[in-house]
């Protein structure tokens, strides 16, 4: 495997952190610790859960909206601005090109999660004055919610090797929504009686992200054991989605004529 | 028009997603075995608030309210059966439809079926049932069946004949409500013989109805309310068969034979009554079809 | 002599146009050439010749519609054939977050230099193209001169035998023009291939071993540019000034035209002397004579009005 993805990546890590980004994170954070102190003295006794389920929605939408907004412009921007033009110069293939700037964009949304993650421990440790055994859930769900952004990274890097950002993000939200929904549409096809339609939808339904997967933070908030074979699953599920977005996207890039 | 590696990446991809399609269509189903042991127990509505959710809903709050109401279906139909389920959330959940979208009729008439039987077809809350109805009916004046349904939930659930042959006067009174309405409040108030009433209301739900389940259940409902017919009537003749031949009868072949009977009548399922020691008439003991429990045996 | 360097052959591209993209415009028309190791090739036309369509073909930003092209002898298609070129793109755009050096050293890590080769590089190039003391600067405070230079450090900066460079002088002032012709001729010295494209002949002409015309994607001529372009001498230019109050003489009285109190004049070369004796009667000053040669801006000229006179290339769809 060459070295030119990572050399793309961490390109990619630079402009998003130069573009001051990350520096909303600390603004997150400490609103995060002011608000969980005002939570924790209007809620005792469920404090902690509150704190919990929104610190990891709030991780989890920041991600969210990162990863799409961020995610569309990735490609879009070195072929608008014709930066692409020397890169592709130099001895480097498109889809290597591609799968820097995936790394690169995961690379920059893991470590805002991470120091995010860090304000809500603060806040946690505030309000309760003491970590759980059960807070390692917490982990486990922050590391579900960076898979989560990951997906949808490959799908607006998708998206965009065919479309204006506009229309990827309209694309990757899209699918985002039907994916969270995708077990409903299973359930709605079952109420038709066409087999074709039940079939259709089932189809459906199994092939969309299924974004439901890697939302455990109900769990999380109280503290109740993941298996560990989910662990796995949804880290395969994560990489074989990644996978299939990324080549999907090569293939369409590869071939593509830049302005 | 492209180049060779990019033919080459073409065909790359042809072969890589359907594979990859397939495994993650596996890998779904595997973990969806695996979450519904975690994440079922522990369900939660994130918001509550309904009127929160109508101000955040920009201006998609009918749409919403449907797929509240959706939601709210498929929590029923997928804990309809099990023993022990309390149905907690389907109150809330519908409670959020009807705030989204006052206008759900059928929200609202289903809602009060789900709720209002017992478990496990229904949560046994007539209480919130009732509840929901009167804010259906509260912000659809001109609906004659949430008038109904709401003297129905109150006669036969929760027994108060008052109240609901208030609800069904009120509701005759709506334009275009069935003459039936009327006799419906008459008969409730009088706390007459209520079998055909209700026999009606049941009849009505499983000839409109489009959901399997609620069919069913009417069905059922219309069976055991003829079979209670049927026992009233059988204690009737089996006292007139006491006042002539001072005991009461063991059979309905008894009564049949004195000739108080033109035949003998079968119960919906096919069985034959049968007569207690105290002599009142009993179902089979192998027939399917249970009485509504009755203390509440509507008084002649 | 080896492989050429450069081998393009046949080599056509067709852009869809119109709102439905029903069109085709053929912006490039089997153009075929071959540019031997060590010369330097002027790629020359006017705006909108296909001079840029060329290049983005072979550096496979975008596929040809038919034809090929090898350099080195390798296919465009093989990514290896981008570790022995060089290439500036018209008006070059870089990162706006980063700073010279950080640029240099991204592209720097693409070919596998170690670090301390990249640290040394850098600073050797950015010297060699004047902007050793904005290496820390970030690129979004580069004025155009500045970021044309920064391309031209990007394209050679690993050595590459065969250079492509997009209207290298575009965007220069008359000093940064000349630096940029001292750096080709330092590339020549040391054995390289240039390909740049201008349409700017002047420049052509100081640096080519040999030019080709491209208009309306057509190649109209290779050679060197004496090849294109005659020697042949079609006139004279007499410039002088006349005593206060002396007419012209009679044979220059038409032709002559008035520069700021002198006078200018073309006159065929066999009459030449009869008009300068005409002009020693009528005691004028002669300032100058000078002979005129076609230059290849007639050239040139006259291929475009040639162009200019049929009507516009469109290919129907199916054309593919
Ligand atoms: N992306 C494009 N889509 C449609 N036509 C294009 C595109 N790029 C260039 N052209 C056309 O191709 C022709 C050649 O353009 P170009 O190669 O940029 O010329 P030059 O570099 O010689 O000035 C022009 O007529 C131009 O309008
Ligand atoms: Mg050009």
């Amino acid at each position: 495997m060459s070295a030119v993805p990572g050399i793309v990546a961490v390109n990619t890590f630079r402009e998003a952190v130069r573009d001051r980004v990350l520096y909303n994170l600390i603004v997150f954070a400490l609103m995060m610790i002011g608000a969980s102190v005002l939570v924790g003295e209007i809620s005792i006794g469920i404090s902690r859960l509150v704190i919990i389920n929104l610190g990891l929605s709030a991780i989890s939408i920041f991600g969210l909206v990162m990863a799409v907004f961020i995610g569309v412009g990735l490609v879009y921007k070195e072929m608008e601005k014709r930066t692409l033009y020397c890169l592709l110069a130099k001895p480097v293939r498109r889809w290597e090109f591609l799968i820097g700037k995936f790394g690169g964009l995961v690379l920059t949304l893991t470590v805002n999660t991470f120091f995010m993650a860090l304000g809500l421990g603060a806040a946690l440790y505030y309000v309760s004055r003491e970590f759980l055994r059960s807070d390692a859930m917490i982990v486990i769900a922050i590391y579900f919610i960076v898979l989560e952004l990951a997906l949808v990274t490959a799908l607006a890097l998708f998206f965009s090797c065919f479309s204006s950002p506009m229309l990827s993000t309209l694309y990757t939200l899209g699918i985002y929504v039907a994916g969270f929904f995708s077990g409903d549409i299973r359930e709605i096809g079952m109420v038709t009686h066409s087999p074709a339609m039940q079939t259709a939808a089932r189809a459906i339904s199994y092939l969309l992200p299924n974004f439901r997967n890697f939302n455990v933070i109900a769990a999380a908030s109280h503290g109740d054991a993941i298996p560990f074979s989910l662990i796995w699953q949804n880290t395969a599920y994560a990489a074989l989605y990644v996978a299939l977005a990324l080549i999907g996207a090569s293939a369409i890039f590869s071939g593509r004529n830049l302005k | 028009m492209s180049s060779r590696s990019h033919s080459r990446a073409l065909w790359f991809a042809l072969v890589a997603i359907p594979a990859l399609f397939i495994a993650i269509g596996f890998l779904q189903i595997r973990i969806e075995a695996e979450t519904r042991t975690v994440g079922q127990q522990k369900e939660e509505l994130l918001l509550r608030s309904g009127l929160l959710l109508k101000r955040w809903s920009l201006g998609y709050d009918s749409l919403l309210g449907d797929i509240y109401w959706t939601r709210a279906v498929q929590y029923y139909g997928a804990r309809v059966g099990h023993p022990g389920e309390k149905f907690v959330l389907l109150s809330p959940l519908l409670d959020i439809t009807t705030t989204l979208d006052p206008n759900l009729i059928v929200a609202y008439r289903f809602g009060a079926i789900f709720l209002s039987e017992p478990m496990p077809t229904g949560a046994d809350r007539s209480d919130l049932a009732v509840e929901l109805v009167k804010k259906g009916v509260a912000a659809n004046p001109n609906s004659w069946e949430l008038s109904s349904d709401l003297g129905f939930l109150y006669y036969w659930h929760l027994k108060d004949y008052e109240k609901a042959a208030a609800a069904y006067l009120q509701g005759s009174k709506i334009p275009n409500a069935p003459s039936w309405m009327k006799m419906m409040a008459a008969q409730v108030s009088e706390k007459g013989n209520a079998f055909s009433n209700s026999l009606a209301i049941w009849s009505e739900l499983y000839e409109t109805t489009q959901n399997e389940k609620v069919k069913k259940n009417a069905f059922q409902h219309l069976q055991s309310l003829r079979a209670l017919q049927d026992t009233v009537e059988l204690n009737k003749l089996a006292e007139q068969y006491r006042k002539q031949h001072g005991g009461y009868p063991s059979s309905v072949k008894e009564l049949y034979d004195r000739g108080l009977l033109q035949g003998v009548p079968l119960d919906p399922a096919g069985f034959p009554y049968g007569f207690g020691a105290d002599g009142k008439a009993q179902l089979d003991p192998n027939s399917p079809i249970t009485l509504p429990k009755i203390s509440e045996s509507p008084t002649e | 002599m080896s492989t050429p360097a450069i081998e393009i052959e046949g080599l056509t591209k067709d852009y869809p146009v119109g709102f439905w993209r029903q069109r085709m415009h053929r912006s490039l028309d089997h153009l075929t050439l071959q540019v031997q190791d060590g010369e330097v090739f002027g790629f020359l036309g006017p705006n909108g010749a296909g001079k840029t369509t060329t290049l983005k073909v072979l550096m496979s930003i975008i596929f040809p519609t038919s034809g090929s092209a090898r350099v080195r002898g390798k296919s465009i298609d093989d990514v290896s054939m981008h570790r022995e070129i060089g290439y500036l793109p018209e008006q070059p755009y870089f990162y706006d977050y980063l700073t010279a050096r950080e640029l240099l050293d991204y592209y720097a890590r693409l070919f596998g230099f170690a670090a301390s080769e990249r640290r040394e590089r850098i600073i050797r190039f950015l010297e060699r193209v004047g902007l050793g003391g904005a290496a820390d600067v970030q690129l979004r405070k580069f004025s155009k001169g500045m970021l044309q230079r920064v391309g031209i450090a990007q394209a050679i900066l690993h050595d590459p035998q065969v250079i492509f460079l997009d209207e290298p002088m575009s965007g220069l002032d008359p000093v940064g023009r000349r630096e940029v012709r001292d750096i080709i001729h330092d590339l020549k010295r040391e054995g390289r291939t240039i390909f740049f494209s201008t349409h700017i002949l002047s420049d052509a002409e100081m640096l080519c071993d040999r030019v080709g015309v491209l208009v309306g994607g057509k190649l109209q001529g290779v050679g060197a540019p004496r090849e294109i372009v005659s020697m042949e001498v079609y006139a004279m230019e007499i410039l002088f000034e006349t005593p206060e109050g002396h007419p012209l003489p009679n044979s220059l009285a038409k032709s002559a035209t008035q520069v700021g109190g002198r006078y200018r004049a073309e006159v065929p070369e066999d009459q030449l002397y009869p008009v300068l004796d005409e002009l020693r009667r009528c005691e004028a000053r002669i300032l100058s004579v000078t002979p005129l040669r076609p230059t290849l801006e007639d050239y040139f000229f006259k291929l475009v009005a040639r162009d200019k006179s049929a009507p516009p290339q469109l290919v129907e769809v199916g054309a593919r």
